[in-house]
């Protein structure tokens, strides 16, 4: 490995500063970045959120105009999905990935440094929208036309952020599926990588197949605006429906992009904690694999109301509910994985067993919006809302905390502040629920997502979810300060950190070299 | 490295998929009108031959009720409705329906009617041999005209029809209509 020796006494004469951050190479620098962004993103979403909830927080209109707050609800979206959730995951993968297959770094990494500096440029454009004649997007992050087409000066600044966004995912996937079939040391075969690079292999295939269909949608967004096409324009032979056919067949895959990576997270952290190998590997890898196929077929069920044939309706019906098989393989694993483990509850485990409760409860909220005809009444209302952020807040969004505590002192070589890390929990966790619970009750009753508005009857509820919009919301600046404090100090990590912690990125230092594994590990 | 290489390839290979996928995307758009056509998803109608439409055998003992829906599409300041708003039918026999507009306003309009059938499965069983909406209408300021309708529903309507509902709407097209005649009169 004389040449891998080489290229690491290349890379030691790295520049200082900020060129270090604009010119890394280095899987672990690029890391750090990612999420960094996703966390500043995580503010800026936040933000939009509380704006908002506040206006909800009583019925009437109190503090911003109408079509500001459907900017809000729109932005909101966009940033909290591509800027806060896809890069969180695309930088745990770039920290831990090389680490986990024993690999020196990911596969290209000049691309790797273009597809996270892309994504900067990409949200100045799209927050650069805020202050344009005509406002922000307003109409919606689906970006359904006609109505989005009425968007002012913003709409060809979205579409071209939304293009960089996909740029720089699209490469983020083809690098870390490269480094995964590619890189991994010998020995390290397919069946025994690691769940989180599993996961991360058949999200890397789904980022690959459907953003370039998002791509394909918003560009013909684009042409029919400026270029006369009307491909969405019904006078001139288009269907508006249409889009909402590309768009979901883009959007749910997207909902399992924002989702895989999180199993993998959990099958990692429940194992440690329950000092137990994860039951049913195998089974957990087919399950992953399957969930992606059916994401495929099932996108129609954004689009019940449409006016669609019933035998189309029975289709997307059932086929929707078949995801419920492999994710009832997910829960039950880790369920039968803790079952007479010897437990503990450290933060990681904490947030772990947190999102298996509560992305569950999701889970169940959207069979339930699987039934076509009960549809009917749930679409577009709060339920759909509720729904939505329980998979994506307590789910995607704690498995990504949870991440960060796990692997954390492995990253700095300090272990977090513990007590911190569980006061945290227990606030994200109790405000979270008073945040978004009763928006199933008030949904069923039928208050409309995306108003800025609402009848007499909802305000109760109303309140209390805005109240507890802003507890998690200031809870995250506690998860700020837990992070900046392991960051600069602590109580020293030793190398596995964890004592049931099992995997290659453990048998490295805390923190690791600049270069993960120079030379290959063996592998059992 | 011979790593590097094999990785370049790896990335070129996933970059065609890529590239295959935002062609897919537009190939969407096809498909989609096929799959229309054959389901009647979006509630498009057909335009069929005189001498087609002469070949059905009228089912004068069935009764299927076909309503008309004239809308305008807001921006144009037009007026719009079917002269009669539900005739009763026989399957397989030609009728002929009337529609009305006026344009409001103080300036030639170019409108362009969209029609929608619903249900939907009745869409493909809906055929027209003549249609207003085949063609651009062009209407002079305060002009009111009668717009003509000849249309038969096949005899393959499903049983459980008893009620088509043909909807128009009118899209303002003024501004691409005359970008199409100056072409037009360019090229001659």
């Amino acid at each position: 490995m004389s040449s891998a020796t080489a290229h690491e006494a290349h890379h030691e004469e790295h520049p200082s500063g900020i060129m270090r951050w604009i010119t890394t190479t280095n899987h672990k620098d690029i890391g750090t970045l990612y999420l960094w962004f996703a966390f500043i993103m995580l503010f800026i979403g936040g933000a939009m959120a509380l704006v908002i909830r506040a206006e909800l927080f009583q019925p009437g209109l109190q503090f911003v105009d109408p079509q500001f707050f459907n900017s809000m609800t729109t932005m909101h979206a966009l940033i909290m999905i591509f800027g806060a959730v896809m890069p969180a995951f695309t930088g745990l993968a770039n920290w831990l990935i090389p680490m986990m297959i024993g690999a020196p770094d990911m596969a290209l990494p000049r691309m790797n440094n273009w597809s996270f500096w892309i994504l900067p440029f990409a949200f100045a454009i799209l927050l650069s929208t805020l202050f344009m004649e005509g406002g922000a997007p307003a109409g919606g992050w689906t970006l359904y036309p006609p109505l989005t087409l009425q968007t002012g000066h913003a709409l060809p600044f979205m579409i071209l952020s939304i293009h960089m966004m996909g740029l720089s995912s699209i490469m983020g996937a083809i690098n870390i599926v490269a480094t995964i079939l590619n890189m991994r040391a010998p020995g390290m075969t397919l069946m025994k990588m690691p769940l989180f690079v599993w996961t991360w292999l058949i999200t890397g295939y789904l980022l690959i197949a459907v953003m370039p269909v998002l791509a394909g949608a918003v560009t013909m967004l684009l042409t029919d605006k400026f270029f006369g096409t009307s491909f969405f324009n019904a006078a001139g032979g288009g269907d508006p429906v249409m889009f909402q056919h590309i768009f979901w067949f883009f959007g749910h895959p997207e909902v399992y992009i924002l989702i895989l990576p999180s199993f993998g997270v959990i099958s990692s952290i429940v194992p440690t904690f329950a000092r137990k190998p994860l039951f049913g590997y195998s089974s957990m890898v087919y399950a992953t694999a399957s969930i992606a196929f059916l994401s495929f077929i099932v996108w129609a069920h954004h689009m019940f109301t449409v006016g669609m044939p019933l035998s189309g309706e029975l289709f997307f019906m059932f086929a929707t509910m078949l995801i419920a098989v492999p994710t009832g393989v997910k829960v039950f694993n880790w369920v039968a994985t803790m079952w007479k483990g010897a437990l503990t509850f450290e933060t990681p485990m904490l947030f772990a067993l947190g999102f298996i409760i509560m992305f569950t409860i999701g889970g169940f909220s959207g069979l339930m919006l699987a039934i076509a005809p009960a549809d009917f009444q749930y679409h577009d209302s709060y339920f759909v809302v509720a729904h939505f952020h329980y998979v994506l807040v307590p789910g995607s969004v704690f498995a990504i905390i949870a991440a960060v505590y796990y692997w954390l002192p492995k990253w700095t070589g300090h272990m977090y502040n513990e007590r911190l890390g569980k006061i945290h929990f227990w606030l994200s966790t109790i405000f979270v629920n008073l945040t978004f619970f009763p928006m199933h009750f008030v949904g069923l009753a039928g208050m409309p997502r995306r108003i800025p508005d609402y009848a007499l009857q909802f305000a109760d509820y109303n309140a209390l979810s805005s109240i507890g919009a802003f507890g998690f919301g200031f809870s995250q600046l506690l998860f700020l300060y837990i992070v900046l404090q392991t960051v600069r100090g602590g109580a020293k990590a030793g190398d596995r950190v964890w004592e049931g912690a099992d995997g290659l990125e453990w048998t490295l230092p805390s923190p690791p070299p600049y270069h993960s594994f120079t030379t290959p590990p063996a592998v059992r | 490295m011979g790593d590097t290489r094999r990785n370049r390839m790896h990335a070129l290979r996933l970059m065609l998929v890529v590239l295959a996928m935002f062609g897919f995307g537009y190939a969407l758009v096809p498909l989609y009108n096929v799959v229309c056509q054959l389901t009647g998803l979006n509630g498009k109608t057909t335009r069929i031959g005189a001498d087609e439409a002469q070949g059905y055998a009228p089912d004068t003992s069935r009764w299927v009720t076909v309503e008309f829906l004239g809308s305008v599409k807001a921006g144009l300041p037009w007026e719009f409705r079917p002269v009669v708003s539900r005739m009763r039918v026989h399957p397989g026999q030609l009728y002929d329906a009337r529609f009305v507009a006026t344009n409001l306003d103080t300036q030639a309009l170019v409108g362009q009617a969209v029609p929608s059938v619903a249900p939907g499965e009745a869409a493909r069983h809906f055929h027209k041999t003549e249609c207003f909406c085949f063609t651009q209408q062009r209407f002079e300021p305060k002009e009111t005209r009668e717009l003509p309708l000849r249309f038969v529903i096949d005899p393959e309507l499903p049983k459980h029809v008893k009620t088509v509902t043909l909807s128009y709407t009118f899209f303002d097209v003024t501004s691409t209509a005359k970008a199409d005649t100056e072409t037009i009169q360019k090229q001659n």
